[in-house]
This record gives structure tokens, C-alpha cells and sequence, in this order.
């Protein structure tokens, strides 16, 4: 009963996790393990130490106070997060609907439009 | 197989929350309390509860963890990214103690069935949803309709911005 498709499908899931998370940590305990023995040599710089090796350099420090306007895309972003929930089951479930369907989620999706047109008109999407 | 399967993501789940409450970094929280709640999907979808896991990682592990963030990145977190002040923990202990005393026996009493577990997928709650449920369908779209333009009114309406 175990291993039938259902599990065979979200195996494949838990694999990407594991490998996702077993390669940067054998990277790390790689590095490790060669200090420990000596293989590694160790001559730290101001270039390694930074951010991002190649781009532009970071300016002040981690814990900078953010821009307020991020806050409006994180509200669009948890809003629409939301319709796609609905979306979900009427995509994976489409061929066996009715037409009647389709139009309910045109107007589940036009009445969240209004919102989105909403915030356009307001402005809110512009950084300036 | 499920039940070494569920111990691991049962783990996983609790080392999170304990993460979550035993670290003094804000940012380390949201990340243990992301961890935990993905895990808490492993197990939905254990059960068969495929839906149940899809809105567990996009509003929980999305949504909810995305505002959290958020809220730590445009607070002024520079001034507290170590919260030492746990003053408030034996409170905090009494009321998990509490929730704890009345799940307990609530889960001994009311003993779940143990059925074939199988699966119903996105079937059934495609067809409920799109023809039994229609209407408040549609009306869940007004809710997030209202919403949305209720948090951009007071976003906009605060100090410094016209």
C-alpha cells in the first residue's frame, strides 16, 4: 500500500530535500575535515570576507532599517498568495469541470483584479 | 515505513518550534518557525492530505513567514536583533502547560478512527468547491478584494506619507 503513486510522487519531494540539504553541509564538513588535517590552508582576506565576491559592495550593515515601501508588495504578495490556494484545485481539476467553473473563476479572478488595478491607479506599485 | 517517516518529520517539526523559542536571534526564529511548519506539511501529506500540505506551505511557510520577516526588516530590528528580555516565560510556560493539559485528554477521549487512510486528492474538493460552494467561492474573492485595499489604505495613511 506504501509505495504507490501518491508516495512515489512526494518521494521524489523528499529526495530534492535531502540532497538539497546534504550538499551544503558535506561542503562545509568537507572544508572542516580538511583543516582538521592540515590539507586546507587558511589565508583569510577583506575580499573574501565580503557579501557578494563579485557586484556591487555592500553598504552598512545587516540589520539596516528597510524601506517602508517594501510593505506593499509583501501585502499584494500574501493577497495573491492567497487566490492562488483557489486556483490550485481548478487547474489540477479543470478537464472535469464544466464551463460553469471557468467562469466562476474568471470572476473570483476579476474581482481580485480590481484590487490589483486599485493599487495601480493609487500608485502604490511605483518606487518613487 | 509512515511511522518512521512521521517520527522524523515529528522531530523536525518540534526541533523548529524549540529553535524557534530557544534562539535569540529574531531572524533565526522566522527561519526555525519556516522549518517547522514545512515539516508540519510532510506530515499532512502522510495523511493524504494533499490540499491540506499545499496551503500549509503557501499561506504558513509563504505567506505568514513573509510577513513575519517583513515586520522584522522595517522595525527598527538594529536595535534589538538579540532579544534578551524573557521576562515573560513562566507566563509563556503556564499557558503551553495549559493547551497542553486540555489537547491531551481532548485527543485520549475523542480517539481518532483508525481507517484506511486513501486518497482523496484534488477531486472532491475541486467539485464541492466549484458547484456546491459556489457562491461563497465568490465571495471569499470579495473578502481578499477588501482585504487588500483596507491594508493599502492603512499603509499609505501612516505618518510621513500623504
Amino acid at each position: 500500500m506504501f509505495l504507490d503513486d501518491y508516495f512515489r510522487q512526494y518521494g521524489l519531494v523528499a529526495i530534492f530535500c535531502v540532497v538539497a540539504v546534504a550538499v551544503p553541509v558535506s561542503m562545509m564538513l568537507m572544508s572542516w575535515g580538511m583543516s582538521r588535517v592540515g590539507l586546507r590552508p587558511r589565508a583569510p582576506s577583506a575580499v573574501k570576507a565580503e557579501t557578494y565576491e563579485c557586484g556591487m559592495e555592500a553598504i552598512g550593515g545587516k540589520w539596516n532599517l528597510f524601506n517602508f515601501r517594501y510593505y506593499m508588495f509583501a501585502i499584494l504578495f500574501v493577497i495573491f498568495d492567497v487566490e492562488v490556494i483557489f486556483l490550485y484545485p481548478w487547474a489540477t481539476k479543470f478537464l472535469s469541470l464544466e464551463l460553469f467553473a471557468l467562469i466562476e473563476m474568471a470572476v473570483f479572478v476579476g474581482i481580485l483584479l480590481i484590487g490589483w488595478a486599485y493599487a495601480w491607479r493609487k500608485r502604490d506599485l511605483e518606487w518613487g | 515505513m509512515a511511522w518512521v517517516l512521521f517520527i522524523a518529520l515529528a522531530v523536525v517539526t518540534l526541533g523548529g518550534g524549540l529553535a524557534v523559542v530557544a534562539t535569540r536571534n529574531v531572524v533565526h526564529a522566522a527561519l526555525a518557525l519556516l522549518v517547522s511548519l514545512v515539516a508540519v506539511a510532510g506530515v499532512y501529506l502522510l495523511v493524504y492530505a494533499e490540499f491540506l500540505a499545499l496551503v500549509q506551505v503557501l499561506i504558513y511557510g509563504g505567506a505568514i513567514v513573509i510577513v513575519l520577516v517583513f515586520a522584522i526588516m522595517l522595525t527598527r530590528s538594529a536595535e534589538y536583533p538579540r532579544t534578551s528580555d524573557n521576562r515573560q516565560w513562566p507566563l509563556a510556560a503556564v499557558a503551553a502547560l495549559g493547551l497542553l493539559a486540555v489537547l491531551v485528554p481532548a485527543f485520549l477521549i475523542n480517539a481518532v478512527q483508525d481507517t484506511e487512510a486513501k486518497n482523496a486528492a484534488f477531486t472532491g474538493i475541486a467539485q464541492s468547491l466549484f458547484t456546491t460552494w459556489a457562491v461563497p467561492f465568490e465571495i471569499a474573492s470579495l473578502v481578499l478584494l477588501v482585504a487588500l485595499i483596507g491594508a493599502i489604505i492603512i499603509a499609505r495613511s501612516g505618518p510621513g506619507e500623504n
